[in-house]
C-alpha cells in the first residue's frame, strides 16, 4: 500500500487516500508505515509546493487530509506514535503574535514541521509575549516560529523578541518570522535569525537549525 | 456654484458604453449640489478629476502623476487619534479627515472612515470581527474571523432563495441580536406573520437594528457633511460603487477560505454553479452602489486569486471566469473597474491585460513587481502602487525620496501611472510622509 498510499495522498486524491488508510485499519494491518508514507507524502507535497504546481488549496488539502489520517491511525497505534516513528528531531514554538488572528499559514507550518519529525507547540493567535516566553521556558525549543499577516505584527514580533532577550531566552534560541509583508529590513527591524516566504521554507530553516 | 447635470440627449438603454461614461464623466464633473467656496476651488476640483481620469482611463498624458498615497490610518495617528476613535466616534473622525485633507494637500479627500462602525458592531454584537475593545487594542486593526459561515449541504436552500436564507441562518448565525430572525416563518405571500413580530425576542431584535440603524446614520450624515466642504473646497472623493469577484463573496465571509479550498476538490461542478449563480448579483450589487453623480469606477478588494492561493486552472476556471462577466457588465454600463491587488499578483498580469484599454485600472500591492506590471500593463491599463511600506516606518526622508523618484521613473512613463498606496500605518514617520508627497508632487509632473 505504501506507494500507492503516497501517489494519493500527493495528487489530492481524499477519497482514496482515506478509503486506504480504513481498508488497513479494518483488516488489522500494521500501521507504522502509514505515517512514514505521510511523511514521504508531504516531502512530494512541499517539492510540487516549491516547484511552483502546488498552492495553498493543495497545501490546505493536505493538511486536511493528514488531520483524516491521523485521526483515523493514532488511536491505534497509542500515544508513543509519532510522524516518522523516529525520534523527534527538535522543538518549535509556534505562534501568532498579539494583535494578529492570522492563522492559516501558521497552521500549515505547523503541520509540515510536524510531519517533517518536529515536536511543535502552536501557541494559537493573539500571542502576548509573556505567553511565548512561558512557552519557551517550559518547552526549551530549539526554535521560535512567529507569524503575522498585518503590518502592526512587526511590532508584536519585535517585542516579543524583546522579551525573550529580557528573559534570559533569546540567546538560546532560533527565531524564524513569516506571514505578510515580510522583509530582510522587517527581520532586522524585529531582530530576529530569518524569514521565510512559506511553510517549505520554515521547515529547511528547522532543519537547518537542529542538523 | 454647482451646476445642474444636463438632461441626456438620448435614452441611457441606447446609448454605448463609452457615452455611458461620458454621461457618467458628466456627472461627477458637474458637483450635484456643491458650492464651491472660490473660482479657484471650483478650477482645482475640476483639474484634480481630470487629470485621474486621464491616467486612469489613458484618455491623454495628464498633467502629472495624480497624488493619492492612502493616509486614512496614518491621519488619526498624527491627530492624536486612535483607531477606536474613528470607529466610535464621528466628530473625532471628521476631524482627522478634515485636517488631513487640508494639512497634506493631495489629489483627494483623505478619508478616515472605517469599513466596520464600532458602535454598530456592539449593538448589533457582530460575531465574524475582532474590533478595538473587542479582542484588538484601541490602536489595532478590526479582524475578520475567517470561518465557515455557510455549510457545504446549504449551498442549495441558499441559492434557492437568498434573502431567506441569509435573513433566518446566516444573519442569526453571524450577528448576536439578529438571532431571534431564526424564529420568524416563512411567508405565506398574502399577508404578513404578524404574530411574529409581537414575540419579544423578535422585537427586541428589531429595536437593536433600529437603534444601530439611528447610530449608522448620524456617522454617514457626519461623513457625508465633511465630505461635501471638502469637496466645496477642491478636493474631490474618489469613491464610487463596490464590488466582489464571485470567489471571494463566496470564500471570504461565506464559506471561509478552508472550506472553499476544499470545494475546488471535493465539489468542483457545485462550485461552479453557485458561482455561476452568485455573477449576476455581484453584478447587481456594483451598479447599485455606483451612482450617477460620483466617481464613475467600481472597486474591487482581489482576496484569492493572488499567486500563492490557487493555480493558474483554478484562477481560471473559478476565479476569473465569473469575474470577467462581471467586469464586462460593469463596461456595458459605463463604468471602469479598480482591481485592489493585495498580495502577489505576479502571475496574473498576463490575464488582466487582455481586459479593453483603459476600463480597469489596478492598484498593485507590495507582492507584486511594479516594473514588470508595467512593462505588461503599460498602455493598456493605468497602475498604482510600487511603493514599499516599511521604508516609511524605517527609512529616511532622503531614502524615501530617492525611492519615490525611483518608482515613478519605472511606473508613470507614458502616463497610465497613479500615486497610490496601500494603507501607511500610523507608525510611519511624519517627515517620511512629507518627503514622499513632496516628492510626488514635483517630481510627478510630466513635461
Amino acid at each position: 500500500m505504501g506507494k500507492e498510499l503516497v501517489a494519493a495522498i500527493s495528487e489530492i486524491r481524499e477519497d482514496d487516500a482515506l478509503r486506504m488508510v480504513q481498508e488497513a485499519v479494518d483488516k488489522g494491518e500494521n500501521l507504522d508505515s502509514i505515517l512514514t508514507d505521510c511523511q514521504a507524502a508531504m516531502n512530494i507535497v512541499g517539492e510540487r509546493y516549491e516547484k511552483g504546481d502546488y498552492f495553498l488549496p493543495e497545501l490546505i488539502m493536505s493538511g486536511e487530509m493528514l488531520k483524516k489520517i491521523s485521526d483515523l491511525v493514532k488511536p491505534k497505534l497509542g500515544a508513543a506514535a509519532t510522524a516518522g516513528g523516529a525520534k523527534k528531531k527538535g522543538k518549535v514554538v509556534l505562534g501568532t503574535v498579539r494583535g494578529d488572528i492570522h492563522d492559516i499559514g501558521k497552521d500549515i507550518v505547523g503541520f509540515m514541521l510536524d510531519v517533517n519529525g518536529f515536536d511543535v507547540h502552536d501557541l494559537g493567535v493573539d500571542v502576548p509575549e509573556d505567553k511565548f516566553v512561558e512557552a519557551v521556558k517550559t518547552d526549551k525549543p530549539q526554535v521560535v516560529a512567529l507569524s503575522g499577516f498585518l503590518t502592526l505584527a512587526y511590532d508584536s514580533m519585535k517585542s516579543t523578541v524583546d522579551a525573550l532577550d529580557k528573559a534570559g531566552l533569546r540567546k538560546g534560541v532560533k527565531v524564524m518570522i513569516g506571514g505578510g509583508q515580510i522583509t530582510e529590513m522587517v527581520k532586522d527591524y524585529v531582530k530576529a535569525d530569518a524569514f521565510g516566504m512559506d511553510a517549505v521554507a520554515a521547515v529547511r530553516l528547522a532543519k537547518q537549525w537542529t542538523a | 456654484m454647482a451646476t445642474e447635470v444636463k438632461k441626456a440627449e438620448k435614452p441611457w438603454q441606447e446609448m454605448t458604453p463609452d457615452e455611458k461614461l461620458q454621461r457618467r464623466i458628466d456627472a461627477w464633473l458637474a458637483a450635484p449640489g456643491i458650492n464651491f467656496v472660490s473660482a479657484q476651488a471650483e478650477a482645482d476640483y475640476k483639474a484634480r478629476i481630470n487629470n485621474y481620469l486621464d491616467a486612469i482611463t489613458l484618455r491623454k498624458m495628464p498633467h502629472h502623476v495624480p497624488v493619492m498615497p492612502n493616509l486614512g490610518s496614518f491621519a488619526q495617528h498624527h491627530y492624536g487619534y486612535t483607531e477606536k476613535d474613528m470607529m466610535y466616534d464621528p466628530d473625532k473622525m471628521s476631524d482627522a479627515s478634515m485636517r488631513a485633507t487640508l494639512e497634506f494637500q493631495i489629489d483627494m479627500q483623505i478619508g478616515t472612515s472605517t469599513t466596520l462602525n464600532g458602535r454598530v458592531a456592539d449593538i448589533l454584537d457582530y460575531k465574524q470581527y475582532n474590533w478595538p475593545g473587542h479582542g484588538v487594542p484601541d490602536d489595532g486593526e478590526f479582524q475578520f474571523i475567517d470561518d465557515e459561515y455557510l455549510k457545504a449541504d446549504e449551498y442549495d436552500a441558499f441559492m434557492r432563495d437568498p434573502t431567506d436564507f441569509w435573513q433566518r441562518v446566516i444573519l442569526p448565525r453571524t450577528v448576536g441580536a439578529l438571532e431571534p430572525f431564526k424564529r420568524l416563518s416563512i411567508p405565506t405571500y398574502r399577508m404578513p406573520n404578524a404574530g411574529d413580530y409581537g414575540k419579544p425576542e423578535v422585537q427586541a431584535a428589531l429595536k437593536k437594528l433600529m437603534e444601530a440603524g439611528e447610530v449608522a446614520v448620524r456617522f454617514q450624515q457626519k461623513s457625508a457633511t465633511t465630505s461635501k466642504k471638502l469637496k466645496e473646497l477642491g478636493y474631490p472623493a474618489i469613491e464610487g460603487g463596490t464590488s466582489s469577484v464571485p470567489f471571494d463573496f463566496l470564500g471570504d465571509a461565506l464559506r471561509g477560505t478552508r472550506e472553499i479550498s476544499f470545494d475546488m476538490f471535493r465539489r468542483p461542478e457545485k462550485l461552479m454553479d453557485v458561482l455561476e449563480w452568485a455573477t449576476p448579483l455581484m453584478i447587481k450589487r456594483g451598479l447599485d452602489s455606483a451612482r450617477m453623480g460620483s466617481a464613475p469606477i467600481v472597486g474591487f478588494a482581489l482576496h484569492k486569486g493572488s499567486d500563492p492561493y490557487m493555480s493558474e486552472k483554478h484562477f481560471q476556471t473559478f476565479y476569473w471566469g465569473p469575474w470577467r462577466k462581471v467586469m464586462e457588465a460593469f463596461i456595458q454600463e459605463g463604468l471602469i473597474i479598480r482591481g485592489g491587488c493585495q498580495g502577489f499578483h505576479n502571475k496574473r498580469l498576463e490575464t488582466y491585460r487582455t481586459m479593453p484599454k483603459g476600463k480597469v485600472y489596478w492598484n498593485i500591492g507590495y507582492g507584486t513587481d511594479i516594473a514588470r506590471a508595467k512593462e505588461l500593463l503599460g498602455g493598456i491599463a493605468c497602475i498604482s502602487g510600487g511603493i514599499t511600506a516599511g521604508i516609511l516606518h524605517q527609512g529616511a526622508p532622503e531614502e524615501v525620496a530617492g525611492h519615490c523618484r525611483q518608482v515613478i521613473d519605472i511606473a508613470a512613463k507614458g502616463g497610465g501611472y497613479i500615486f497610490a498606496t496601500s494603507n501607511i500605518d500610523r507608525n510611519a514617520k511624519i517627515e517620511n510622509v512629507k518627503a514622499m508627497i513632496k516628492t510626488v508632487k514635483e517630481y510627478g509632473v510630466y513635461s
